[in-house]
């Protein structure tokens, strides 16, 4: 019996392929926008205006502090109640920048911090404009510390992409609970999805692992 | 926006959600204890020098960091019976946290191992001290304080991992979200308060967090 269903579970193989695509398809255009959001926001944070500084630290808390699946059940299931209309693969796209933003912002935040006072003074003396500051000298300085959690955290989001089969999305998790519906052998399906993941998120771990030698100081 | 936000309905179902808080704070804390247990086992195994003990721990570790929850519960959940094992929903959750958050409980002990300076392990031995002694006398002692905040960071990623408990139908708060929703057809009053919740759990930990870092950080203290 086990052979006949390893048969069936090769014959499928390439919907695998397909929400292996979709897996990362999505990990990658959210790896994206987090990016570049957290940056932004993280830049903020670490900055004097107080307000703001307060209003990301209440995104953040409210991020970290709920789990993801209650959030993509808010974003899915309550935009609509507020008249919008979101597709699944939109909400989630939605949900993953908005979870992946808060936790990048919280470790470009405290990479600029670690950055001593004397760096900020030197730059401003030189007559630097605040932006030309932050991309010149303290931005750059700051990637030491930031690099090493900020690929351990695209390993996080890379895994937390499987929760978006909740709300339908077809990628990697959802396509084996599919099929696990027609070859009831739960222990061969997914340990083909979690092998598929594997070959994904590995080599991020082995390059934060690296990046956490060579970056050390 | 939400200015027909029922909250007689969320009053109503108050039993409900508590009785839901209380099913994810036991997970929680059956999960962490038992997370405990198997990450300093793990990682007795991944620091000693025999290698037919070293490598199972290097994979089981390795595994469990790079593949999702969500796929090792339903790996669990839709595999543990074709072995023949039917146990209950809510054993196969517990489970799955456990030997989650073990292989991240397992590092996190370890970096605090090796957070501990060469020149004291030297010292040690020049003094005569055997492994075992130097492990309880020296290494131990310092690493327990650095590692207390992680582990307490874990604690917080665990029960918001338990919400994915849900989706094997575990009874915990996030599963009482849903059958408010699927009863009353009112998702935003159901997940706001679920959020709410999480983030009452989330502000105490996070308080317990912060106090243990300033507390138990002295690496500097010599």
């Amino acid at each position: 019996m086990m052979a006949f269903y390893f048969g069936k579970l090769v014959e499928i193989f390439p919907f695998f392929l397909k929400g292996l695509s979709m897996t990362v398809q999505v990990a990658f255009i959210s790896l994206v926008t987090c990016t570049f959001i957290g940056f932004v926001l993280g830049i903020f944070r670490s900055g004097k205006n107080i307000l703001i500084k307060r209003l990301i630290g209440v995104y953040v808390a409210f991020v970290r502090g709920t789990p993801f699946v209650v959030q993509i059940f808010i974003i899915f299931f309550i935009l609509p109640e507020w008249g919008i209309q979101l597709e699944a693969f939109d909400a989630a796209l939605l949900a993953m920048a908005i979870m992946g933003s808060a936790f990048i912002c919280e470790i470009v935040a405290g990479g600029i911090e670690s950055i001593p006072r004397g760096q900020w003074e030197a730059a401003t003396s030189s007559g630097l404009s605040l932006v030309q500051q932050l991309r010149f000298v303290i931005v750059p300085q700051s990637m030491k510390v930031i690099l090493p959690p900020l690929v351990g955290q695209y390993v996080l989001l890379i895994k937390d992409t499987s929760v978006i089969s909740v709300i339908g999305v077809m990628e990697l998790t959802r396509v084996g609970w599919l099929t696990v519906v027609r070859i009831p052998e739960g222990l061969m399906v997914f340990s083909l999805v979690g092998a598929l993941y594997f070959v994904i998120s590995y080599p991020l771990i082995l390059l934060s692992n690296y990046l956490e030698k060579r970056m050390a100081v | 926006m939400l200015a027909d936000f029922n909250f007689r309905v969320i009053f109503e179902y108050l039993p409900f959600f508590l009785t839901g808080l209380k099913s994810t704070f036991l997970i929680s804390i059956i999960s962490i204890m038992l997370a405990l247990v198997a990450g300093i086992i793990a990682c007795a195994c991944r620091i000693s020098g025999i290698k037919s003990i070293k490598y199972p721990a290097i994979a089981y570790i390795e595994i469990i960091r790079s593949t999702p929850l969500l796929v090792q519960i339903y790996f669990l959940y839709f595999g543990l019976p074709t072995l023949g094992l039917r146990i209950p929903e809510i054993q196969t959750g517990i489970l799955a946290l456990m030997l989650n958050s073990g292989a991240y409980i397992a590092e996190i002990i370890r970096a605090g191992i090796n957070s501990v300076d060469e020149g004291q392990i030297e010292a040690g031995i020049s003094s005569g001290l055997n492994y075992f002694q130097r492990m309880r006398f020296i290494i131990l002692p310092q690493a327990i304080g650095v590692t207390v905040p992680p582990l307490l960071g874990q604690a917080i990623v665990l029960v918001k991992d338990s919400a994915l408990l849900s989706l094997i139908s575990v009874m915990e708060l996030t599963r009482c979200g849903q059958t408010m929703t699927s009863e009353r057809f009112m998702p935003s009053e159901a997940f706001l308060t679920v959020a709410f919740f999480y983030m009452c759990i989330y502000f105490c930990l996070k308080a317990l967090a912060d106090w243990s870092q300033r507390k138990l950080i002295f690496r500097e203290a010599y």
